[in-house]
C-alpha cells in the first residue's frame, strides 16, 4: 500500500513536469487534486476552501491520550514561528521567521535534512516589520515550493533540489512594505499581498506567473478603478454597484495613497467560481480623525477573478476603522444549510469580534454575531447596510484626539488574529482560536514619513472584564450564529486549530502546549507541553501508513510583544500587574518543530 | 516649528543639520505650571500625577517603540527592558541610540529614528516617560498627568 501510493506520487511529479514543458498548461489540476488528498498536507491550510479539515482517522477521540512525540527538529531561528509545515510524499517543507530558511526534510529518515534554503536578506527589513519577524508559510506549484520573503522578494524554489528558479520583488522595504503572508498558487499563478499598515503602505493582491515570476495583475485596496481593478457597475457592495472611483472617494485628499489596506492574511480559492478571496487590513493611520470617510477598501472582504483579478463583489466590515481591526483573517469556504436555504458560504472571524457568514457567490450578508461576548464597540450590524452600530462612548473618532477611550472590546489584537480556524463537515462546526483582551486607546496627530512607523496611537491592552484569562478556545454555528462551546485559555490562543475525521480538534498555546480537544463538547484528551509557545498552525499527514500530526513552536508575533512582558491592567492599579503572570515565566524563544503520532 | 523640552550638545550635533531646536531656560520644580525639564530632572511628578510632557512621552512611547521594546519599557522577546536600561543610559547616550540605531546581536536591530519627525519632536517626553519608569515613580499603567502648559519661552 505505502509502495503503490510513493509510485503514484512519483507518477504525478513527472506529469507535471511534462505538462509545464508542453507550456505549462495545467500545474493547476495537479493542486487541485493534491489539496483532496489527506495523506499530504499541500497549502497552508490544508485545502482551497481553509477548513483544516482532515479525513484522516487513525487518532481519534478515543486514542489521543496515548500520542507520542515521534521525532522533533530545532530551525536554529528564534523568533516568532507562525504557519506550519507543507508535507508531500516523502518530504516535508519546513519554514522559519526572518532569516527566511527553508528545509526539505526526509520522512523516511526521522527528518533529516534533504536540502536548506537561505536566503541573503538586508537586515534593515526587519525594523520595518511592526509585530516581529513572522512568516505564515510556503506554497507549493508545479515542482515548486514558493516563499515571499520577509523583504518581499518573492521566490520559488525547486522542490526537489532547493534551488531558485526564479525570484522577483513584490515591494519596497524602505517605505516600509514587508512580507510575512504564506502565497497561493491556483493553476498557473501565484498570489501575494503585502505588510506595513503600520508604516502607510498602499496594500495589493498581486499575481505572478507560476513558470516564470512575471507579474500579471495587481488589484489595490484603494485608489482608481484601474488600480483597485474594481468595476463601476460590475462590482457589487452587498448588491449594489460601488460606482465610480469608489477607492478614492471616500477619502480626504490624497490620503488614499499611504491607506493602508495591508493584504497580510491568507487567501483562498473557490474553483467553481473561479474567485480568489482575501481581506484588506487597517486604513492608515491608527488616528481616524486624520482620515475622514469610510475609507474604502480598508477592511473589507474581496472576490477577484483568480484569472483577471476584476472583483466580483466587495464587502466592508468595518467602515472607517477606530480601533485597528484589519479585515485580513481567514476566510473558510463550506457549502451549508444557512437559515434553511443550501449555501455556498464564505464564514470569517475577523478580528472586530463579529462572525461573518456570506453568500461566497453574489456577496450578500447573511449571518454577523459576535463570537465573543465581551465584544462592546459595537451593537450588531445591520443587516441592510452591513455596517457596525458603533456606540459613541467606544468611538475614539467621536472622543477625539487626544482624549483616551477607555474599555473597549476586543482590544487592537482583534477577538481574533490571524491565527486560523477549522470547519469539521462532521460536525457542521468551526473551531475558533480566540483573544479574551480589551483596551485604551489614544488617537494624535502624525505625520508621514515613507519608511518609519505611522501609527498615531496608544493603547493599553488587559483581559476582558469578569476574569483573568485572556483567549479562549470556542466551537461556533455559522449557521445560528452561536458559539456551541467555549474553552478558557490563560493565554490568548494564537495557533491555527486542526479538525479531523478522528473528532478530534487540535491547537496550541502560548505557554507551549499542544492540546487535543473533542470535536462535539470541547473536552481536553490530551496536552503535551513543546519547547516554547506556540503561534503556528498544527497538521497533520499520513506517512508509511500512519498518521501524524505537526506543529512548530516558538513564540513571539505580536502575542510574545504585548504578552511576553505581562499585561497591565489599568482599572485594578499598579499592584495587579504581577497577577497576570508573565509568559516568560512559562516559555521562552526557540523555534521547534514537533511531530507525534500514536505509539505501535 | 519643532522644539524640544531640553537639548544637549549631542542632539544639537546629530540634529542641527535637520531641526531647528528650542533651548530652554534654567531648569526649576516649583510646581507643574512652571516647571521645566531638562537632562537631570526630565519629569515632574507630584500627587500621583505627571507633567503633560512626561505623559505625551508615555503615548509616543506607546505607539512607535512598544512594539519592540515591550508594555511599559519592560521588555519583548526580541528587544531589552528599557525600564532597566535607563537606570544607567545618560540622555547623551538616549539619543545616540535612538538617532543613530544599532545593529546588536542575532539580527537584533534597533533602527534609526533621525528621519521620524514624531519621535525626534517628542525624544525629551519619551525619554521622560522611561525615567519616571527606570526610576519607580510610576507603574505600568497610563500615569495620570496635569494639564497642558501652554509654553510661555518663544520658539528660537
Ligand atoms: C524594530 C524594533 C525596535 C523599535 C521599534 C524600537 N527599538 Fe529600541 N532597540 C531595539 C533593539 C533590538 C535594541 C537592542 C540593540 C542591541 O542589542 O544593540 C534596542 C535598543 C534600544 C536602546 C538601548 C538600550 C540599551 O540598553 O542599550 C534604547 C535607548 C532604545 N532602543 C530606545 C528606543 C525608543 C525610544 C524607541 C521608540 C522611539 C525604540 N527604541 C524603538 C529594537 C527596537
Amino acid at each position: 500500500m505505502v509502495t503503490a501510493k510513493r509510485k503514484v506520487l512519483a507518477i504525478c511529479f513527472t506529469a507535471s513536469a511534462m505538462l509545464a514543458a508542453a507550456g505549462g498548461v495545467t500545474a493547476n489540476s495537479e493542486l487541485l487534486k493534491m489539496q483532496q488528498n489527506a495523506n499530504d498536507w499541500v497549502m497552508p491550510n490544508g485545502n482551497y476552501a481553509s477548513t483544516r479539515y482532515s479525513e484522516l482517522n487513525q487518532i481519534t477521540a478515543k486514542n489521543v491520550k496515548d500520542l507520542k512525540v515521534a521525532w522533533t527538529f530545532s530551525t536554529g531561528v528564534l523568533r516568532g514561528h507562525e504557519g506550519g509545515p507543507l508535507v508531500m510524499g516523502d518530504v516535508m517543507y519546513v519554514h522559519t521567521p526572518f532569516p527566511n530558511k527553508v528545509f526539505a526534510l526526509d520522512l523516511n529518515d526521522d527528518g533529516r535534512i534533504i536540502w536548506k534554503y537561505e536566503p541573503r536578506q538586508d537586515t534593515s527589513v526587519i525594523p520595518v516589520m511592526c509585530c516581529d519577524t513572522v512568516n505564515r508559510g510556503l506554497a507549493y506549484g508545479d515542482g515548486k515550493i514558493i516563499m515571499s520573503q520577509a523583504d518581499t522578494t518573492l521566490v520559488a524554489l525547486d522542490a526537489k533540489t532547493g534551488k531558485k528558479v526564479w525570484s522577483v520583488k513584490n515591494g519596497d522595504p524602505s517605505k516600509g512594505e514587508t512580507s510575512t503572508a504564506a502565497p497561493m498558487v491556483v493553476k498557473d499563478k501565484v498570489y501575494i499581498g503585502v505588510s506595513g499598515g503600520e508604516f502607510g503602505v498602499r496594500g495589493s493582491l498581486t499575481a505572478y506567473s507560476l513558470k516564470d515570476g512575471k507579474q500579471v495583475w495587481r488589484g489595490y485596496s484603494m485608489g482608481p478603478d484601474s488600480d483597485t481593478l474594481l468595476d463601476p457597475q460590475k462590482t457589487t457592495h452587498l448588491g449594489k454597484p460601488v460606482g465610480k472611483d469608489s477607492g478614492i472617494n471616500t477619502w480626504k485628499g490624497d490620503q488614499w495613497k499611504i491607506g493602508g489596506g495591508a493584504t497580510w492574511g491568507w487567501y483562498s480559492y473557490d474553483p467553481d467560481e473561479n474567485l480568489v478571496y482575501y481581506g484588506s487590513g487597517n486604513p492608515s493611520t491608527w488616528n481616524p480623525v486624520q482620515r475622514p470617510g469610510d475609507n474604502r477598501w480598508s477592511m473589507t472582504i474581496f472576490a477577484r477573478d483568480a484569472d483577471t483579478g476584476m472583483a466580483r463583489w466587495v464587502y466592508q466590515m468595518t467602515p472607517h476603522d477606530e480601533w485597528d481591526y484589519d479585515g485580513i483573517n481567514e476566510m473558510i469556504l463550506v457549502d451549508q444549510k444557512i437559515n434553511g436555504k443550501m449555501r455556498k458560504a464564505l464564514v470569517h472571524f475577523d478580528r472586530n469580534g463579529f462572525g461573518y457568514t456570506m453568500d461566497r457567490v453574489t456577496g450578500e450578508l447573511l449571518v454577523a454575531e459576535k463570537f465573543d461576548p465581551a465584544v462592546n464597540w459595537a451593537t450588531h450590524v445591520d443587516m441592510k447596510t452591513g455596517r457596525p452600530q458603533v456606540v459613541a462612548k467606544y468611538s475614539t473618532h467621536q472622543n477625539g484626539e487626544d482624549v483616551n477611550s477607555t474599555g473597549i472590546c476586543p482590544a487592537a489584537l482583534g477577538t481574533k488574529d490571524q491565527q486560523p480556524a477549522s470547519y469539521s463537515p462532521r460536525t457542521g462546526l468551526f473551531y475558533v482560536p480566540t483573544n479574551h483582551v480589551c483596551m485604551d486607546y489614544e488617537p494624535f496627530e502624525v505625520s508621514y514619513t515613507a519608511g518609519q512607523p505611522y501609527v498615531g496611537a496608544t493603547l493599553s491592552m488587559y483581559p476582558a472584564p469578569g476574569g483573568n484569562n485572556l483567549g479562549n478556545f470556542i466551537a461556533w454555528d455559522a449557521d445560528k450564529g452561536k458559539i456551541v462551546w467555549s474553552n478558557e485559555e490563560p493565554f490568548s490562543v494564537w495557533s491555527g486549530a486542526l479538525s479531523t475525521a478522528g473528532d478530534v480538534v487540535f491547537y496550541g498555546t502560548l505557554e507551549g502546549y499542544l492540546k487535543a480537544v473533542d470535536a462535539k463538547s470541547g473536552k481536553e484528551l490530551y496536552r503535551f507541553k513543546t519547547p516554547s509557545g506556540i503561534i503556528g498552525n498544527v497538521n497533520t499527514y499520513m506517512h508509511n501508513g500512519k498518521q501524524y500530526i505537526a506543529v512548530l513552536s516558538g513564540l513571539g508575533g505580536w502575542a510574545g510583544i504585548g504578552m511576553a512582558a505581562g499585561l497591565t491592567d489599568p482599572t485594578a492599579g499598579l499592584g495587579a500587574v504581577g497577577a497576570y503572570a508573565s509568559l516568560s515565566n512559562y516559555t521562552q524563544l526557540g523555534g521547534t518543530l514537533t511531530v507525534f503520532t500514536l505509539p505501535d | 516649528m519643532l522644539h524640544f523640552r531640553f537639548s544637549k550638545p549631542i542632539l544639537l550635533a546629530t540634529l542641527a543639520l535637520t531641526y531647528s531646536i528650542t533651548c530652554y531656560a534654567t531648569p526649576s520644580k516649583a510646581d507643574y505650571k512652571s516647571f521645566q525639564p531638562s537632562p537631570d530632572q526630565p519629569y515632574y511628578f507630584e500627587d500621583g500625577k505627571v507633567d503633560f510632557g512626561t505623559y505625551n512621552g508615555f503615548r509616543r512611547y506607546h505607539a512607535d517603540c512598544h512594539v519592540c521594546h515591550g508594555p511599559a519599557g519592560l521588555g519583548s522577546s526580541y528587544a531589552p527592558a528599557l525600564l532597566d536600561s535607563l537606570k544607567v543610559m545618560t540622555w547623551g547616550d538616549f539619543v545616540n541610540v535612538v538617532i543613530s540605531g544599532r545593529e546588536g546581536r542575532d539580527n537584533m536591530i534597533m533602527p534609526s529614528f533621525a528621519k521620524n519627525v514624531d519621535i525626534v519632536t517628542n525624544l525629551s517626553d519619551i525619554y521622560a516617560y522611561l525615567k519616571a519608569r527606570a526610576d519607580g515613580v510610576i507603574g505600568a499603567t497610563r500615569p495620570a498627568k496635569f494639564p497642558k502648559v501652554k509654553k510661555l519661552i518663544a520658539d528660537n
